[in-house]
């Protein structure tokens, strides 16, 4: 057991936000089921121990920063919040429902806990970028953490970003990339070739690790030892798969799109109490 | 006008320690004053206007006031979106501007002519929009958007443009200034058009022509009162502006006066149709070319009343 980590807590949480997953995305017909699945884990991990803010410290100045530069995994970031009392799990009916603030892409305009809305791909890392400079400027103790699709490192600002961060050595600075393979219209190797990835981000004056997304150990060592080198940013490649949790979801570009139906969302539950 | 934003600038960045200055590998000569003054407060993040722009945010939700600075379109429509998003619907207290507005960059090219940037800014929603007329207003507005906490866009002319106004004037964002009174006309200017207005003006005086000039330094939030009072009190208003024809000032105006109750006055809108300039040339040359000399004015406006 990795130092400071609950290992069945933090299961139980990726757990219980792949539940909320599905169950929000089956009543809402809603898309982006698989990018929410692939990132429970690193949700679980982050909000579980590393991130140093809970629902008390939300607007301290020294609150460590969560920028979700993927919008469209907002059901995942929605449910982690929930479950550690940003706001009642009850809200996460809200979600894509008329009349209500919960859109399908992460806002924070009403939803406690989410620091920026994002939607439009390859925006957050300069957001989280900024954040990490004021820290500094400031001599707060934050990070900034923000995470990132695979496909969103297809939007040359992600590389503006990047090509910052390492030339001002923002070490407060992680990116996390939610390497789940898959983008809107095919493979990342089929659609625009990432690889080598972590390599990229190292060009570009950062220290990389790759990592298994989807093992709590790993993740969490990973993300304790921020930075992973001094005076650099850290990016995490997670190596995910895309609607990990659901057998039938898993590696299928399809539910990036479908919303699982009544028989869908009961066989996906099954599956996710089964799990040990 | 560059040269009064930057001492402004300059001035309240060293009464005010939330004031950062972003730069996108722009401003030669006239940024490093800032940069040396306060190193830690002054960031040029290269030719990379979109990630200014959303550094910019991220600093501004940290609490700074953060100026984005480039020429041209570079920091409005290369990085709309970020603005968009990450500015104005977080309501970030970022202040865009633009040093060369309209034609000043005039023989550099279609490239650097700046001639759709009010519209598009003005359409988005939280965005004040200004455009001063001289190196007074600049200053005065300057001072007035780090008073108004939220997004901001600040369209500057070039460098040397004359001082229009005497100290007495008083500026507030929102509100028109009355530069010349009149009651045959109202002539409406937007940014460095003042001047070509004013003079026209004197042109039309001469020929018996009482005309009234209005600088409209605020587009967004637009002085509606000051528009239906010229339609009112004078029948006529002319816009002018070193900007696209469509969706700026004339825009702005025209919209105001379509749906006035009381008298609505005849309009007629002077600026670039929606057109890239055929040639290139210096700003006095394009700016004849497309019929906003003080002459070139004078005579549409002598006919057209």
């Amino acid at each position: 057991m990795t130092q400071g980590l609950d290992t069945k807590a933090t299961r139980a949480l990726a757990r219980t936000v792949r539940r909320h997953v599905v169950q929000m995305t089956h009543r809402a017909k809603a898309s982006h089921v698989g990018t929410s699945l692939s990132m429970a884990e690193l949700l679980a991990v982050l909000y579980g121990g590393i991130l140093r803010v809970d629902p008390s410290t939300r607007e301290s100045l020294d609150r460590d920063r969560f920028v979700l530069s993927k919008g469209h995994g907002c059901a995942g970031l929605y449910a982690v919040l929930a479950e550690r009392g940003f706001f009642p799990p009850s809200r996460l009916g809200e979600f894509y429902q008329d009349g209500t603030r919960m859109a399908g892409h992460v806002t924070h305009g009403g939803i406690p806990g989410v620091e920026v809305s994002t939607g439009a791909l390859g925006h957050g890392l300069s957001i989280a970028c900024g954040m990490a400079l004021a820290g500094r400027r400031d001599r707060r103790p934050f990070r900034v953490f923000a995470l990132l699709s695979d496909g969103e490192c297809d939007e040359g600002a992600t590389w503006e970003a990047a090509l910052l961060a390492g030339h001002h050595r923002l070490d407060t600075l992680v990116a996390i990339i939610d390497y789940n393979k898959i983008q809107s219209l095919g493979t990342v190797k089929e659609v625009l070739d990432l690889e080598p990835l972590a390599q990229k981000w190292k060009a570009f004056g950062w220290e990389a690790r790759e990592i298994d997304g989807h093992d709590i150990a790993e993740i969490h060592r990973a993300l304790s030892e921020i930075p992973l080198a001094p005076g650099r940013p850290t990016c995490v490649v997670a190596h995910t798969v895309k609607g990990k949790g659901v057998s039938f979801m898993e590696n299928d570009l399809l539910w990036h799109y479908r919303a699982p139906d009544a028989t869908e969302l009961a066989r996906a539950l099954a599956e996710l109490d089964a799990e040990p | 006008m560059r040269a009064a934003f930057f001492n402004t600038l300059l001035d309240l960045a060293g009464r005010d320690e939330r004031i950062h200055l972003v730069v996108g590998d722009l401003g030669f000569g006239v940024v490093e004053p800032f940069a040396r003054r306060f190193p830690d407060r002054f960031l040029n993040a290269g030719v990379a206007e979109q990630n200014m722009t959303g550094v910019a945010a991220g600093l501004a939700l940290c609490g700074k006031v953060v100026f984005t600075y480039s020429i041209g379109n570079f920091s409005t429509i290369r990085c709309l979106e970020q603005i968009r998003n990450d500015i104005c619907y977080h309501r970030a207290d970022v202040k865009i501007v633009s040093v060369g507005g309209g034609f000043a960059y005039g023989p550099l090219g279609m490239t650097h002519h700046a001639l759709e940037d009010l519209a598009i800014m003005r359409v988005l929603p939280g965005m004040t929009v200004v455009a001063p007329g001289d190196p007074f207003e600049v200053e005065q507005a300057t001072r007035a958007i780090v008073g108004q906490p939220g997004p901001c866009y600040l369209r500057l002319g070039r460098a040397g443009e004359p001082r229009i106004h005497r100290s007495s004037v008083v500026f507030e964002l929102g509100r028109a200034i009355r530069v010349r009174e009149g009651r045959a006309l109202t002539i409406i200017s937007s940014g460095g058009m003042l001047e070509t207005g004013i003079r026209a003006a004197e042109l039309l005086g001469e020929a018996g022509i009482d005309a009234r000039v209005v600088s409209m330094h605020t587009l967004k939030p637009l002085d509606e009162a000051e528009i239906l009072s010229a339609a009112a009190e004078t029948g006529a208003i002319a816009t002018l502006e070193e900007h696209s024809v469509i969706g700026g000032l004339g825009s702005a105006v025209a919209e105001v006066v379509a749906e006035a109750i009381g008298p609505r006055g005849r309009l007629k809108r002077l600026g670039v149709p929606s057109a890239f300039a055929p040639e290139v040339g210096s700003q006095e040359y394009l700016r004849a070319m497309y019929g906003l000399s003080p002459a070139a004015v004078f005579e549409s406006l002598k006919s057209w009343l």
